[in-house]
């Protein structure tokens, strides 16, 4: 068989393929960093002040209503950032991008840290109104689950003295953990659970005002841009950091040969 | 404001963790940029047309 149509990756995957240049990568996120980074501080800040000092205090909550504008954007990161992990996962097991590899092991820690930061303002937010900081309730004990999903996933990506066999390995677990993103979606609908059910929905109309949603969304838009950067960023350095361990093998072997 | 400390501590811990992934992450990009400019000067060179143009 001939080697070149050998390693021709799959015509779907082709396309994808261009991106895999570490060169071409490094270019378009030196392009598209600061802009990200930017929208990224500046809506948070934003929709921060106008949660914080402007939007409504809530009629049951009081003022405990606020750490909604921390909470909601880390929960909706929490999930799309392991969404972003199993993309990451099937581009690499099916296409083998070897960016995707890199990003794969960058979105972990990122989404590991927002999970623990929903974990944290949640609890924070259920001890003033459920009198407790811990309830094994169906939402909580699934995101819970996602949090330890997020470490497996680290820390088995960095077990492996061959970083190809640690990707490996975490898309699978990636792949496996998946489950758990309807599981958590619909648990406030398929168990009695003191979590309150979605607030606002893509289909029905929602029961909080303008005044509460516009920072909401000005937050959660923030929360993305900035988990966007940090990813981003830390890919950044993956690659290059990999370009360094290549160059210095290769003089390794060249003053080995010589 | 009611609840002011467990408002505090959210948004404190927001702040706090942001911040440490984003001066972790600015960090490890400098480091790895002074690296690889100084065993490869192709890659020095294309950093500092990057930067002329930023």
């Amino acid at each position: 068989m001939d080697v070149s149509t050998a390693i021709t990756p799959p015509p779907a995957g082709r396309n994808l393929h261009r991106f895999a240049n570490p060169g071409r990568f490094l270019r378009l996120s030196g392009r598209v960093l600061p802009v990200v980074a930017v929208l990224g501080l500046g809506l948070t800040l934003a929709g921060f002040v106008w949660g914080l000092f402007f939007a409504p205090a809530d009629w049951q909550q009081g003022d405990s209503v606020r750490i909604m504008y921390v909470h909601v954007p880390a929960a909706m990161l929490a999930e799309s950032g392991y969404l972003s992990l199993v993309v990451c996962s099937v581009l690499s097991l099916v296409w083998r991008h070897p960016l995707a590899d890199l990003a794969a092991a960058e979105i972990g820690p990122v989404g590991a840290a927002f999970t623990a930061l929903c974990l944290a303002t949640g609890s924070l937010w259920g001890k003033p109104m459920w009198g407790a900081w811990w309830v094994w309730d169906a939402r909580l004990t699934s995101v819970l689950v996602l949090f330890f999903l997020y470490l497996g996933h680290v820390a088995l990506v960095r077990a492996f003295d061959d970083p190809q066999r640690g990707y490996r390995a975490g898309a699978i677990l990636a792949l496996i953990g998946a489950v758990n993103l309807p599981i958590i979606k619909f648990s406030v609908d398929w168990w009695n659970t003191l979590h309150q059910p979605a607030t606002i929905t893509l289909t029905g109309s929602s029961k909080m005002g303008w005044d509460m949603k516009a920072p909401l969304f000005l937050c959660a838009a923030g929360f993305f841009f900035g988990f966007v950067a940090l990813v981003l960023a830390r890919t950044r350095a993956a690659v290059m950091e990999r370009r360094i361990r290549g160059l210095l093998m290769a003089r390794a072997q060249e003053a080995d040969a010589a | 404001m009611t609840h002011l400390t467990y408002i505090i501590a959210a948004y404190g811990l927001t702040v706090l963790v942001a911040t440490v992934f984003s001066v972790d992450a600015w960090a490890r990009m400098g480091r790895a940029r002074r690296k690889l400019a100084a065993i490869d000067p192709r890659a020095k060179r294309s950093f500092d047309s990057e930067a002329k143009r930023s």
